[in-house]
């Protein structure tokens, strides 16, 4: 019993530590974007401050940096649904058919470097002259998106009991209309996180902006980035843009945890 | 069961129904068209995406193509290869620091990762709190990342000075200096990333059977004991998943060490990888061949490590 109750106490402090360790460089980040970049500097100066909201109404100010919010939001949103509408259907025929072997060729899109897909999509990119579009970055996000939906879901259909869609069947539906009308309803929390997923991903993605991306249609992380080396001095701007970008993947772990953990681990447990 | 009545309801295949009903066809015919027909929007996608930029760069790989992709290159052969592996002061020294940040970091989150796993096993209240802690640096913008641990690493003004000043350690260059940017830069991957092993592995973890471990304990195993030879060996197939799904994550690491140290990892390329060597080399330097070439070693040598990681959990598994 006492050997118990020390390893419970023990088990606790560990788990705060990591827990702090975790936490407080975020914390840290979203305090600097509110002290003023005297207080930012001055390491004295701690989590005792009086807060201001000058760095976000300095970073809101910038036209550039509104404008590659509304261009992260864009390509995230429409980039997700365009892989959702194609990924989905794709992961219930890799699930139902057992065509594991078919599905496992989209995984070497996880495997290859990047880099060397920019060259080649630069050219063919520029030969269609969309360059610097909102297309060709939605594009490029689903080539990350449509891969890890696919992913996701096929473990999520193959947990389905096959027997609703086979009863659905006897019933006189078609295979697709089993689909259609019995798993994809049973795979909505699945598709729920897979699309979450999907967009922070896009949310987070630097490499494809940084090079396909042209002023207009710049994001987030690329602004961030220039922003950075233009005036690595302005550290409260700075920290308050990258309070900003960090917002959504906040209320996406407070609200979504659950369902963002079964998606980070659909395959993985199952090979 | 449902099959083979639905097979026997439609009769001999291809044989058309009266008219008013749908065409007769057997259920697999229909089947296999669905299937490709929606299978092929994402698998043609991903094709277009993928197939053609393999080829350009394969092809690439084999010219002297500078400045520009499409301006008259001619071909070198394997040149370019014979190029990239006889540098010693650029290719090599990258080959190094990706296997030792690689290696380095995945060691760490895994030993790390499993250690946490492990406390977390059994319920405990607060629970839900630390899994969405946990959450917050694996979804975190890698970049925004990079430039927090900027700021608390600055060697002047970093908090981290501050802290280590008090337990009477002398302030460190960090990210500034040319030794302790690559540890540096594993560390804060060690941050970002021990929560994605500890989220896998114990994922794992709650799917093992109790009865083995019961079993040991009874049989008088201690904790340290159960933990080696029961649970280990019974986690091997989680932990190799992660190991894959991790390493090659890791190998190409590009956004938080371009976001810190820059084009070419720094003025002594001390933190250039393989992948922000190949990055400098396409956009700083137009050297598209020799990039090509780097690039296509480096995508053999992912596909090297997956394939044998793959062989080893498949082996386990059976």
């Amino acid at each position: 019993m006492r050997a118990s109750t020390t390893f419970g106490v023990l088990r606790a402090v560990l788990i705060t530590i990591v827990c702090a360790v975790i936490a407080l460089p975020i914390v840290w980040m979203i305090a600097a974007a509110f002290k003023t970049n005297v207080q930012v500097t001055d390491p004295t100066v701690g989590l005792a401050f009086t807060p201001t909201w000058d760095n976000f109404r300095g970073v809101l100010a910038d036209g550039a940096l509104v404008q590659s919010l509304g261009n992260s939001l864009l390509i995230g949103v429409v980039s997700t649904a365009l892989s959702i509408v194609i990924a989905v259907p794709a992961a219930w025929a890799v699930g139902r058919f057992r065509m594991r072997r078919t599905g496992s060729i989209v995984l070497v899109a996880r495997i290859i470097p990047a880099i060397s897909l920019l060259v080649p999509w630069y050219y063919m990119f520029a030969q269609l002259g969309l360059v610097g579009s909102h297309l060709v970055l939605i594009l490029s996000h689903m080539f990350v998106s449509v891969p890890l939906i696919l992913w996701i879901m096929i473990g999520f259909f193959e947990g389905l009991p096959v027997e609703l869609e086979d009863a659905a069947r006897t019933d006189g539906l078609s295979a697709f209309g089993a689909f259609l009308r019995i798993a994809l309803p049973l795979a909505a929390p699945g598709t729920a996180s897979a699309a979450v997923l999907a967009f922070i991903f896009s949310w987070n993605n630097f490499i494809f902006a940084l090079i396909l991306a042209d002023e207009r249609t710049m994001t987030m992380p690329v602004l961030l980035f220039n922003f950075m080396s233009y005036a690595s001095t302005d550290w409260g701007g700075l920290m308050a843009a990258a309070t900003l970008m960090t917002v959504p993947v906040l209320l996406a772990a407070v609200f979504g945890q659950r369902y963002l953990v079964a998606g980070l681990t659909a395959g993985a447990t199952k090979g | 069961m449902t099959t083979t009545t639905a097979r026997a309801a439609v009769g001999a295949p291809g044989r058309r129904a009266p008219s008013g009903e749908k065409p007769l066809v057997t259920f697999e015919q229909a089947n296999r068209r669905l299937k490709w027909a929606l299978l092929a929007p994402a698998l043609g996608f991903v094709g277009l995406m993928i197939v053609f930029p393999l080829v350009f760069t394969i092809n690439l790989s084999l010219t002297d193509a500078f400045g520009a992709v499409n301006a008259g290159n001619s071909y070198l052969g394997l040149q370019n290869f014979a190029d990239a592996l006889t540098d010693t002061r650029r290719f090599w020294p990258a080959v190094g620091r990706t296997v030792t940040f690689t290696l380095g970091a995945v060691a760490l989150e895994t030993v790390l990762g499993l250690a946490l796993a492990m406390l977390m096993r059994k319920a405990f209240r607060g629970m839900e709190i630390v899994r969405t802690i946990l959450m917050v640096p694996l979804l975190a913008t890698p970049v925004a990342i990079g430039i927090l641990w900027m700021l608390i690493l600055d060697p002047t003004n970093g908090i981290a000075n501050h802290l280590l000043g008090f337990v009477g350690i002398p302030p460190q260059e960090f990210l500034g200096s040319v030794a302790q940017s690559l540890p540096t830069l594993m560390l804060i991957d060690v941050w970002q990333w021990t929560p994605m092993m500890t989220v896998l592995l114990l994922a794992g973890l709650t799917t093992l059977p109790e009865e083995p471990e019961e079993a040991a304990r009874v049989d008088g195993a201690n904790a340290w004991q159960r933990f080696v030879h029961v649970i280990l060996p019974m986690l091997r197939t989680t932990i190799l998943t992660a190991l894959v799904l991790r390493g090659v994550d890791a190998l190409k690491t590009f956004d938080l060490i371009y976001a810190t140290k820059g084009p070419g990892g720094g003025s002594d390329f001390e933190a250039e990888t393989l992948n922000v060597y190949a990055y400098g080399l396409t956009f700083d330097y137009q050297e598209y061949g020799l990039a090509s070439a780097v690039l296509v070693l480096f995508t053999l040598f992912i596909v090297a490590i997956v394939v044998v990681l793959r062989r080893r959990t498949e082996r386990s598994a059976s």
